[in-house]
């Protein structure tokens, strides 16, 4: 496919009726709802299984040996997320490869994971932590359908990583706001699947988490050592 | 009050002073939310819903009660469009999604608020003002935007970590559907960086005018 064309796949892909039939397929409803309840099992029995669907409470390893320990620990870590989501799509801006209103799209979620970086850095210092150093990144960048990909994986992605940590954050302080970006990156990945012709809830009814060992080796290729 | 009251400037306008000065109450700063409230203040909460929650129970049990009508809302909302809306093609589509997924939030909660031993409220009967596909749109917006701020508002009150993610992946569901609503209304899919929280008793004045 020549450049000139994918420049503007994003809006292309919107306006397609057929990459958008597959938009509407749907998960399986009666699987998520068992989930569900088992997610909301009582605690005695439960606890073992919400260690994969959504944090048992207290912090992972994981974010414990790479970013500290409780609520600090976990906000560097959404932190992190979000320096890589602010660093795409300043990358993707810059790039050329998109214009008018699908840059105006990319441009507007990327200040909004902006908004969250600066949001979770002052939180870090309010709570005494230190924030989490701006990783290095590098993204393949090289057409308008495969940046959108990528930019659908990782709001995915990074959807699922809030979720993954709701029920580890001890406080509700912390809890409140996080769960406010959480719906943000919901939104984005909703909208970036609309535009992908991908299914807008592709857990089905229930979203489904991802733990942090999952979410850290999912974006190791994007960081630069 | 009817839906043209509900519109989304009032939403749109709750926002979280995340600016990284002053976040000293370490949580959301609501200030449209409150001029919503100052909306909605002029009407009395009307009695039935705010009746059948106060005895549905306490604790989460009352949290998911409170959620559960909220979805009944939606359940019956979709259901609804699917005849009233007058809309076709990937519109119809995306209400026949939206419409199963509020279904299977209310059969999980029902199921679960029984399984924590509580009793679940009784479906209320709903009446939405819309007479075109538009109004039905706007109208979607609205009460996709208000469960969003509506679990997000509650959720911090969950003592029950199992519930606590269960709602999680039912309100990351619920902006997913936000966002897709409006898209459909050509409005931006995240309007803001970080959603608003709405109390208990702000999202039942917002959505008393819909019970009958």
């Amino acid at each position: 496919m020549a450049p000139q064309n994918e420049a503007n796949a994003f809006s292309r892909v919107a306006k397609d009726p057929v990459s958008r039939r597959k938009f509407f397929a749907l998960g399986g409803g009666s699987v998520a709802a068992t989930a569900f309840l088992a997610a909301c099992g009582s605690d005695d029995d439960m606890t073992t299984t919400m260690g994969s669907a959504g944090g048992s409470g207290g912090t992972e390893p994981v974010i414990e040996e790479e970013f500290g320990k409780g609520d600090v620990g976990i906000l560097n870590y959404a932190l992190t997320l979000e320096y890589l989501e602010t660093a795409f799509y300043a990358d993707v801006v810059k790039s050329g490869l998109f214009k008018g209103s699908d840059l105006a799209t990319m441009k507007k979620f990327g200040k909004e994971e902006a908004e969250h970086v600066s949001a979770l850095t002052a939180f870090v210092k309010k709570l005494g932590g230190k924030p989490a150093p701006v990783p290095k990144t590098e993204f393949p960048l090289k057409s308008a359908k495969s940046v959108l990909e990528l930019a659908g994986t990782v709001e995915n992605l990074g959807a699922a990583a809030y979720l993954g940590q709701a029920a580890n954050i001890e406080s509700p302080a912390v809890l409140a706001p996080a769960l406010s970006i959480h719906s943000v990156e919901g939104r984005h990945s909703a909208a970036l699947n609309t535009l992908l012709g991908k299914p807008i809830t592709p857990d089905g009814a229930f979203a489904k988490p991802a733990d942090a060992a999952t979410v850290l080796e999912s974006v190791e290729p994007f960081i630069v050592t | 009050m009817r839906n043209e009251d509900l519109a989304q400037p009032q939403l749109a306008d709750v926002q979280i002073d995340a600016d990284g000065g002053d976040l000293s109450r370490s949580e959301v700063i609501l200030k449209g939310a409150l001029a919503a409230g100052a909306v909605y203040g002029a009407m009395s909460v009307a009695p039935f819903v705010s009746r059948a929650l106060a005895m549905s129970g306490g604790g989460d049990v009352g949290i998911l009660n409170f959620a559960l009508t909220l979805e009944y809302l939606e359940s019956s909302f979709y259901r609804e469009a699917k005849r009233r809306a007058g809309a076709s093609g990937d519109l119809k589509s995306l209400i026949d999604l939206v419409a199963r997924d509020e279904d299977e939030h209310v059969k999980a909660l029902t199921a679960t608020i029984e399984k924590l031993g509580g009793k679940p409220v009784a479906e209320p009967k709903f009446d939405f003002p819309y007479g075109n596909t538009a109004e039905f749109l706007e109208l979607a917006q609205t009460f996709e935007d208000t469960g969003v701020s509506a679990y997000n508002g509650a959720a911090p009150q969950i003592k029950s970590k199992e519930v606590l993610g269960a709602a999680g992946s039912i309100v990351q569901v619920e902006a997913r559907h936000a966002a897709a609503i409006r898209l459909q209304n050509e409005a931006e899919p995240s309007p803001e960086a970080f959603d608003p929280t709405l109390s208990k008793p702000q999202v039942l004045k917002a959505v008393e005018p819909f019970i009958e």
